[in-house]
């Protein structure tokens, strides 16, 4: 007969490789955590149609906050407000207020204020340039002056893509796999070391794998940078937030800390939403 | 449309009434067979355990599928994880059913000790939560639930008034004692089917509130 050592399944090797023998820290509530983006009243226009209506919400700082609502409710509108990446589509009108640390966003200089809100977008978007090129263009544009080379591998690393590339910096990023190529965008947009990260439906293209390398990667750069996510996967909200704002026609319905937004939602819109009875 | 995971939902919530019904029927034949000293009740419930238990693991079954297939959320989510719990509570219940059932065959053997007073009272409030717990279930009536848990104080004291009664017939005449015991082991399973009652109540209210009552001690939402 085989003894209990013997023959240990791997999941639970995973689940409790040692006995653990202190608490575990609960998760902090957003009221625990500095805010990192404060948005009141906020309204977005494009020409005469308006695309969000009269948003409020918080963005604390070292957490991961997930956008989720049907096609065309105006996530990524609002996402895209907050490193004022609208103001490149003609006739978008934003009203209202966006605090990045206390601090005007509309008050600020462009450039400096998408250094520190940086974007990752849904498809990925390399630059028709080595995978080392990639990284230091932004390095460069911001007149960096040290050693490149180790802020390319660091950023790389942050990404976790070292490994992977490390042997083929000046091949063309074109030559990288999907998965390959959008953690290069994340690699280039931590290049500057931003305080944001707004990432719009960054895994949509890519396969469950790399999905998990992603959002692995994202619960790792958390603490070092503030994360806002925009996803059609309910999973992925569920699984790689700490919050979860539910829009719906342009306005902000429920806001919430993940595991109680997809457990016990307030709002039957959200409640019917997430289980899939419209949407 | 409706979805065939809202289908799948339904007909789970049917097996699990099903399974709710089988154990309140065991229930109801085994102490009737104490009651009215019917020895073939308790051999029905005996015979019929088997049934109960194939249910649990295919009720378990289906909710697994349907946990790994669906990834459901919010009240989708409370429900199966409800009636996973749920399962757990009728299959016991259905346990302790068969204990009544085995003292019914023990007790039959002697002379009966007293009038049956408390034991159709114990069992006739025991019976009625299992099914307003499962009636609250198929309503999500949450007030329904609240008065199944109030109710289960009823059944405790019931059962500590039974001991006492018990207690004295045992010391006033140790011929007893065998028939005595086996009562004081049939209050004792009705007890505890009336806290199975409960928890199923408890799980109503969660899947109904998202509210967890379990422990009020510890003030959580």
């Amino acid at each position: 007969m085989a003894s209990a050592t013997q023959g240990k399944h791997p999941a639970a090797e995973r689940i409790a490789p040692e006995v653990r023998m202190t608490e575990p820290t609960p998760t902090g509530s957003e009221k625990d955590s500095p805010l990192r983006f404060k948005i009141s009243n906020l309204d977005v226009f494009y020409g005469p149609k308006q695309a969000v209506f009269g948003l409020n919400l918080n963005i604390p700082k070292s957490k991961i906050t997930a956008l989720i609502g049907p096609s065309g409710c105006g996530k990524s509108t609002f996402l895209r407000t907050l490193n004022r990446m609208n103001e490149t589509i003609r006739n978008t009108r934003v009203e209202g207020e966006i605090l990045l640390d206390g601090q005007h966003i509309h008050g600020m200089d462009v450039v400096g204020l998408r250094r520190r809100v940086g974007m990752v977008f849904q498809r990925p978007n390399p630059f028709p340039k080595s995978i080392y090129e990639n990284v230091a263009y932004g390095l460069r544009v911001n007149g960096f002056k040290g050693r490149l080379d180790d802020l390319v591998e660091h950023s790389l690393r942050r990404a976790a893509l070292w490994e992977e590339v490390k042997d083929y910096l000046k091949k063309s990023a074109f030559a990288l796999s999907g998965g390959q190529q959008q953690r290069l965008c994340i690699a280039r947009a931590l290049a500057v070391d931003p305080e944001v990260l707004l990432l719009d439906e960054p895994c949509s293209a890519l396969d469950p794998v790399t999905t998990a390398k992603i959002e692995e990667l994202m619960f790792q750069l958390k603490d070092s940078c503030t994360m806002a996510i925009v996803t059609h996967n309910m999973q992925q909200a569920a699984r790689a937030s700490d919050f979860t704002a539910f829009m719906l026609d342009g306005k902000l319905i429920e806001h919430s800390e993940t595991s109680k937004l997809f457990t016990t939602p307030t709002d039957p819109r959200t409640e019917a939403y997430i289980t899939g009875r419209f949407g | 449309m409706e979805r065939h995971f809202e289908r799948d939902l339904e007909e789970l919530k049917q097996r699990l009434l099903w399974m709710g019904s089988l154990a309140e029927r065991a229930v109801h034949q085994a102490v009737h067979a104490v009651l009215d000293a019917e020895e073939h009740l308790a051999e029905i419930v005996l015979s019929e355990e088997d049934a109960i238990n194939e249910m649990q693991i295919e009720i378990d079954e289906r909710v697994q599928r349907l946990l790994a297939l669906q990834q459901p959320m919010a009240a989708d989510l409370r429900f199966l994880l409800a009636v996973s719990r749920i399962n757990g509570d009728l299959e016991r219940i259905g346990d302790q059913a068969v204990n009544i059932a085995q003292s019914a065959m023990r007790v039959l053997r002697h002379p009966q000790v007293k009038p049956y007073v408390d034991l159709p009272r114990m069992s006739e409030l025991a019976e009625g939560m299992v099914r307003d717990s499962l009636n609250a279930l198929v309503r999500g009536d949450i007030d329904l639930a609240r008065s199944v848990l109030q109710r289960d104080d009823q059944v405790d004291r019931l059962r500590d008034q039974l001991f006492r009664e018990l207690l004295t017939y045992m010391m006033e005449n140790s011929a007893v004692v065998f028939a005595a015991f086996e009562l004081i082991l049939v209050a004792k399973n009705l007890e505890r089917i009336g806290d199975h009652a409960t928890n199923i109540a408890e799980d109503v209210i969660y899947f109904v509130a998202g509210r967890d009552v379990r422990h009020p001690a510890l003030d959580r939402r």
